[in-house]
């Protein structure tokens, strides 16, 4: 199993994700440049978070029109798993692999700090290492994380579980008082229809180690790492 | 030609940022602002030639990279040489 840990000008969680996958979760990584295209004998892709490209025009607009984009799109649409994170995640959206977008915060703000999420559904290669309902402790970083999707998409996704994440209280509460962006339904992560490709605002790459501060992110990571171990298993018996 | 794209918030989505610029109007007496809404002026230039499918190659540009039509419009205008 290998995973690719896509690299553009500006990317600045490449080697938190690379470490997290490779020497933490003991997995086979590599960087792939924004002007790769071949992602062939990957199993997973991750976009990190950063700055691609100084998030000109806006975050991930043009990123999403680098050569490996193409290639990410066509690696999801066949199926690939591929998450987005921070910036990786306003990338999936731009390219329409996601729903919605990600707006400047609720104010104005660029927020670091260590949030609660609530897994919303545990049935996905993302979570599958959660229990529904269960709540993570990960770090957020960003200035434009205030998921906005209009009452219609939101309803469609509500009912094919596409909610992923939601921020919330330590005790599992999603309100606004633990809202720190202002996105809209608490949305903190998402998944498409399909379901092998996520999003989400928090950094489970940067919490992969205790030194770091906890070690939540795994939860999400290692479902990943678990799904594809048991996909490669599947494949080998016959 | 030069040509011009404004770029605005769509109604309905939050611009956190026109709602400040709209406080601090405010703050300066200008208590009758309402509605600030803010966005982006993009101008390039096009090669001179028939103004429609000038507007046209800009409804192509905003649609597939300058407005994310999720939660942005646009309008396109060709400016006069002395704009």
């Amino acid at each position: 199993m290998k995973f690719a840990v896509a690299v553009f000008p500006g990317s600045n969680c490449d080697i938190d994700a690379y470490r997290a996958m490779g020497a933490v979760l003991g997995q086979k990584v590599e960087y792939v440049w924004h002007r790769a295209t071949d992602l062939s004998g990957f199993d997973g892709v991750i976009l990190p978070g950063g700055f691609s490209y100084g998030d000109y025009l806006r975050p991930g607009a043009i990123a999403h029109f680098s050569p490996l984009m193409t290639s990410v799109v066509r690696f999801a649409r066949g199926g690939g798993i591929v998450i987005g994170v921070c910036n990786g995640f306003q990338l999936l959206t731009e390219a329409g692999l996601l729903p919605g977008a990600l707006l400047r915060n609720r104010g104005l703000t660029f927020i670091c700090d260590t949030v609660h999420v609530r897994v919303e559904n545990a049935g996905t290669p993302f979570t599958s290492r959660c229990a529904a309902g269960q709540v993570l402790r990960l770090p957020i970083a960003h200035g434009d994380g205030n998921y906005s999707v209009d009452a219609t998409t939101l309803a469609a996704m509500e009912q094919k579980n596409q909610v992923l994440l939601r921020y919330c209280s330590a005790e599992g509460t999603a309100d606004d008082a633990h809202n720190p962006n202002g996105s809209c339904a608490n949305i903190a992560g998402v998944v498409n229809e399909q379901g092998n490709v996520a999003g989400m605002m928090p950094h489970p790459e940067r919490a992969a180690e205790s030194l770091l501060g906890g070690t939540d992110g795994l939860f999400i990571l290692g479902s990943v790492v678990d799904v594809l171990t048991r996909r490669d298993h599947e494949s080998c018996a016959c | 030609m030069k040509a011009r794209v404004l770029i605005t918030p769509k109604k309905g989505i939050a611009d956190p940022q026109g709602t400040a610029i709209e406080q601090a109007l405010h703050a300066l007496g200008f208590t009758g602002a309402r509605g600030v809404r803010m966005g982006k002026c993009i101008e390039l230039e096009l090669p001179d030639g028939d103004p429609n499918s000038a507007r046209d190659a800009l409804a192509r540009m905003s649609e597939q990279l300058l407005a994310n039509t999720n939660i942005e419009q646009y309008t396109c205008m060709i400016l006069d040489e002395d704009v």
